[in-house]
């Protein structure tokens, strides 16, 4: 791991050295513990802040529209799919981006500790265990338990698109598609699926974390903000939540790249992922589309076929 | 709330698309075909200008179902729209079952504009499974125009 990090700092110096970039986008340690924030380098002698480990969880595509100039950003497997998916969309200028590509074992969901051990006083990452003082009790994790569901069925570790590869690749443990979590909730009666929304919908406080923490969620007004027409009232309704959850995933349909972004960003640990996934799911089984791959092409929403299915039409 | 005894006639927000389905609505009212009186047309002009916010907003306001109709595909005016359309209404139609949508509240059709006959015919059929659904109960309506959880 710490070969890693020296590699970062060093391409990062180089690059900023040499006036190839304005600012390298990474991560740095952050003020709570085992939390990793971004941050943005812009001089060579800063390049020694830069980070890399478990707990960098945001998706740094996120940063990559905002942020003016030529940029070198480093990313993660599913970064790397959400820069491809804006560089469809004409959002991104490849050649004003430098893509540092590292392979990614996955990150850690820090509700899960918290879940246990309580506000999270301290703590010490070390090869394949993670140890916690936590407010309420201490314990000791493993890295396995502790991974992101995204990354629990990420087949993209290693980045796709990257101008230079930091590490070794990582072997790809699952090769298909494997949509397991949407089957079993398909498998749930439709009254079950409403209480499962319903109960998970209540808990949503509409913060929009999950939206500013989503790369492709850029538009420079987003439909909840939209005064004419009003969408949504200011109001927190476990309908009206529903609406916007809803409405944003068919926003990200056949665009989400699956980052768990969304997920981790959210403060109420609602279960976003479960209608991104239905939506992956759909794509993949109706369109044989996965989104982020390959520059070449587009979104499945932007494509069609004449014998697209049809089966959600009315019988008469 | 003794209003029970009364029969229940559904308030159906209909998206129709100017060139075919509105025709077909048209045609179906100048050769006198009946359908029940309970949609309400809301036309566009092709079936791929629905967005998704509208379904999800005309239920949020109470619409107790949703027809959305467009021209049939390799029919459009503008050649493509309903090709798009499609799998926009098929991933929809798949989310909205998911979050537990009753089956029959939200519909889609193609309907040409010569299919007049057809046009009473699918809005006697969404009426019908729509008013066995009953009033819309609410896995999107907003009570009150929003406001506190519980």
């Amino acid at each position: 791991m710490n070969s890693i990090i020296e590699d970062i700092r060093a391409t990062a110096r180089q690059l900023l050295t040499d006036g190839k970039v304005d600012v390298v986008i990474g991560y740095e340690k952050g003020s709570l513990p085992l939390s990793a924030t971004p941050c943005f380098v812009r001089s060579p002698q800063d390049t020694d802040k830069l980070i890399w480990d478990e707990t960098c969880e945001n998706n740094l595509a996120a940063f990559s529209t905002l942020t003016q100039g030529k940029k070198a950003i480093i990313a993660k497997g599913c970064d790397s799919r959400a820069l491809v998916v804006l560089l469809q969309e004409n959002q991104l200028v490849r050649d004003d981006l430098y893509i540092i590509g590292v392979s990614c074992q996955g990150v850690i969901n820090k509700k899960k500790i918290e879940a246990e051990t309580g506000e999270i006083l301290e703590a010490s990452i070390n090869p394949g265990k993670i140890t916690v003082k936590g407010m309420e009790c201490d314990k000791e994790f493993t890295f396995a338990e502790l991974k992101d569901a995204s990354c629990q069925t990420c087949r993209y570790p290693n980045p796709v698109l990257e101008d230079i590869h930091i590490g070794g690749l990582i072997e790809v443990a699952q090769q298909a598609a494997v949509f397991a979590d949407v089957t079993e909730m398909e498998n749930k009666t439709d009254a079950e699926r409403q209480a499962y929304f319903k109960e998970q919908m209540s808990k949503c406080i509409r913060c929009y974390a999950c939206r500013n923490a989503c790369p492709l969620c850029y538009c420079k007004e987003c439909f909840v903000d939209c005064n004419s027409p009003k969408w949504l009232t200011g109001g927190v309704d476990s309908a009206e939540n529903l609406f916007f959850q809803a409405g944003r995933v068919l926003h990200l349909a056949g665009r989400c790249v699956e980052c768990g972004a969304c997920s981790r960003a959210c403060p109420q640990d609602v279960d976003i992922r479960a209608l991104n996934r239905k939506m992956s799911k759909d794509v993949f089984n109706m369109y044989h589309h996965e989104s982020g791959i390959s520059v070449e092409g587009s979104g499945a929403l932007n494509e069609y076929s004449a014998d697209d299915p049809e089966a959600f039409l009315v019988k008469e | 709330m003794n209003t029970e005894t009364k029969a229940f006639e559904p308030k159906i927000a209909a998206f129709l698309c100017n060139w075919c389905s509105y025709a077909g609505a048209d045609l179906a009212g100048v050769g006198r075909f009946q359908y029940p009186a309970t949609i309400r047309t809301i036309r566009v002009p092709c079936s791929g200008r629905i967005n998704p916010l509208y379904l999800l907003k005309a239920m949020a306001n109470g619409a107790d179902g949703v027809l959305v109709s467009g021209c049939h595909p390799g029919d459009c005016h503008y050649m493509s729209g309903n090709y798009v359309a499609r799998r926009k209404f098929a991933l929809i139609d798949s989310l909205l079952k998911h979050v537990g949508l009753e089956e029959g509240r939200v519909s889609f059709s193609w309907v040409s504009a010569a299919e007049g006959v057809r046009f009473a015919e699918v809005v006697k059929g969404v009426t019908e499974r729509v008013t066995a659904l009953g009033p819309n109960k609410g896995v999107f309506k907003v009570e009150d125009g929003g406001g506190t959880n519980e």
